[in-house]
């Protein structure tokens, strides 16, 4: 839609290499830091043991699941926000947290957690998979037609239900059970793992991709599903497809890295203030905005208070309120 | 391109009244074509039975020969611009992005726009006098230019056949009078339009045929002088008034009486 590529262009070479800085500098620093000659070494194959296990099995892994679960929620939001026509919709709108935590605090509360190291993630997505399908089920009338607006409530009460749920377990279980379920909620990379990693990356960047090719279709929908079928779009279609995908993303992320909050609804929104409403930008460069920027909290969140970690939920609202207040104001004031 | 029903009906739930019931109508290739009828006589169900956005009950509602339906949407989307009554835009937008929507039909998933592409688009915001708003933000238009930049966009399309849901409502006499102009233009150009409106002076000043919907059938089809008649349109419009040549024009007018 933009005459000219260069600014979009130019914010893609930007963000990237702030994301790409913030990988590297992650990867430095911890609890044991490192000098940037070091990492180097050590990504050729050089190294100590003890060095090498830090940034190859912790580090590495940690700031992989970062970049494919902030990009991915900052995706799914931008792509939630235009199917919704909605600015406050985010990743977690419609019920997608509530099963996943759900399933998370089931697993935390029967003690399944000493079973399976992948319990817990696996239970996660079913929860998320069951809250994707009530709504979808609900939202999907007898005319095979989707209603975005009936898609909104039940995604709103689904996960309300599942908050009930949860609440009810919380209020039968033990104290460290329950600290341990608040935390998960919170949400946290700590638990990363290259399988994770794998498991994640397999959800996330095949279904990026797919919304990649909706990113006409949205511009579309955002104007109205009449208008965009008389544009010839297959209204009905790009609207599954969408709320499929972006909810897939979603769950993968929830499911390794619990509910991480702001990511998904200010990276699309600071996007769409700088660069405009166009999709075809505003979905890759939101994925490698919202993936540097998730990065970078979980940097703060594991370096602020060392050895100790904040929650990265608590960073990302920290860092990021602020400074979409501000891009607010500036845009309002131009 | 032909916008032609038969005995059509149309109902939107089961046991209710229909919307349509056995509307038989054609719209001539290269012709403007004016549909009249009271609020909710059916004159939007009509236009969006032709277009494939509403389920036929009964009957045929085809486009060149072909329920729209069956058209490749694309296809369609190429041949035919459409003004729907209104609509909500979401985010924040600019002008000729979105004008440049109108060109989406013709382009691939990733393809950006070229040279004819913004041919048709420069052309568009020209002829329907919004150049001068291209860079504004759509949320800061008037009532009267969004719409001037809705018809831009169906113009942008470069159509076959433009279809307008009261194009002109919120629009003052010289864009309104200009908008008329372009449509009668386009259709001597070999355009086919369908124009739903209220103003019926303008519609019979300006089409070709009308056509005068009342609770779903056809209450008078023809020229503006067969269907521009007192008896007909007291009928449907359940109100007193007179038809007379108008003193500059010549053609029919219509002037609601009072009391």
């Amino acid at each position: 839609m933009s005459r000219t590529w260069s600014r979009p262009v130019v914010a893609l070479l930007g963000l990237s290499l702030a994301a790409v800085l913030v990988v590297l500098a992650s990867i430095r620093f911890g609890a044991v830091s490192l000098t940037t000659s070091e990492v180097f070494s050590i990504l050729r194959g050089g190294g100590g043991a003890t060095d090498r296990f830090i940034v190859l099995s912790l580090r590495l892994p940690r700031a992989a699941l970062a970049i494919l679960v902030g990009g991915g929620l900052a995706l799914s939001g931008a792509v939630f926000q235009a199917l919704l026509r909605n600015p406050l919709a985010e990743p977690y709108i419609l019920g997608i947290s509530g099963g996943a935590a759900f399933g998370a605090v089931v697993v935390l509360a029967t003690g399944w957690m000493s079973v399976s190291s992948v319990a817990l993630p696996i239970a996660a997505i079913m929860g998320a998979a069951i809250a994707i399908l009530l709504v979808f089920g609900v939202a999907f009338s007898a005319d095979r037609r989707m209603d975005v607006r009936v898609l909104l409530l039940a995604g709103v009460v689904v996960g309300a239900f599942f908050s009930a749920c949860i609440a009810l377990i919380l209020s039968l279980a033990d104290a460290p059970t329950v600290r341990s379920a608040v935390l998960w909620m919170m949400g946290s990379l700590s638990g990363a793992s290259w399988r994770g990693v794998a498991v994640v990356a397999t959800y996330t960047i095949p279904v990026a991709l797919l919304l990649l090719t909706l990113a006409r279709p949205l511009n579309l929908l955002a104007i109205g599903e009449e208008t965009a079928a008389y544009l010839g779009t297959d209204v009905e279609r790009a609207k599954r497809l969408a709320y499929g995908a972006a909810s897939v993303i979603a769950a993968a992320g929830v499911a390794f890295a619990g509910v991480i909050g702001f990511v998904g609804l200010i990276i699309p929104h600071g996007i769409r203030l700088i660069l405009g409403a166009d999709h075809r930008f505003l979905l890759p460069l939101s994925f490698i905005a919202g993936a540097g920027f998730l990065a970078l909290a979980d940097l703060l969140a594991r370096t602020v208070v060392a050895p100790a970690e904040i929650p990265v939920g608590v960073i990302t609202a920290f860092v990021g309120v602020p400074f979409f207040l501000l891009l607010l104001r500036r845009s309002l004031g131009s | 391109m032909i916008f032609e029903s038969e005995s059509l009906v149309v109902r939107f739930a089961r046991g209710r009244p229909p919307a349509l019931d056995g509307v038989s109508m054609r719209v001539p290739s290269g012709s403007l074509y004016g549909v009249l009828g009271p609020n909710g006589s059916g004159k939007s169900t009509l236009m969006r039975a032709l277009l494939g956005s509403v389920e036929v009950e009964s009957g045929r509602a085809d486009v060149d020969g072909t329920p729209a339906r069956d058209w490749n949407r694309r296809e369609l989307a190429r041949a035919v611009g459409v003004v729907t009554q209104s609509e909500g835009i979401a985010f924040p937008i600019r002008v000729r992005d979105l004008v440049g929507m109108g060109r989406y039909p013709h382009l691939g998933a990733f393809e950006p726009e070229g040279a004819e592409d913004r041919r048709a688009i420069e052309a568009a915001l020209r002829e329907c006098d919004v150049e001068m708003l291209a860079d504004r933000e759509v949320s800061t238009l008037s009532g009267g230019e969004f719409q001037r930049v809705r018809i831009a966009r169906a113009m942008a399309q470069r159509p076959r056949a433009l279809v307008l849901d009261e194009p002109t409502a919120s629009l003052d006499i010289r864009h309104e009078m200009a908008i008329l102009k372009l449509l009668r233009r386009s259709a001597d150009a070999g355009l086919t339009v369908l124009l739903i409106t209220h103003n019926i002076n303008l519609a019979a000043r300006f089409s070709d045929r009308l056509l005068l919907l009342r609770e779903g059938r056809v209450a008078a089809e023809g020229t503006a002088g067969e269907v521009l008649r007192e008896e007909i349109l007291e009928a449907v419009y359940r109100w007193p008034l007179a038809v007379q040549p108008d003193p500059v024009t010549g053609e029919p007018t219509v002037t609601p009486l009072g009391d």
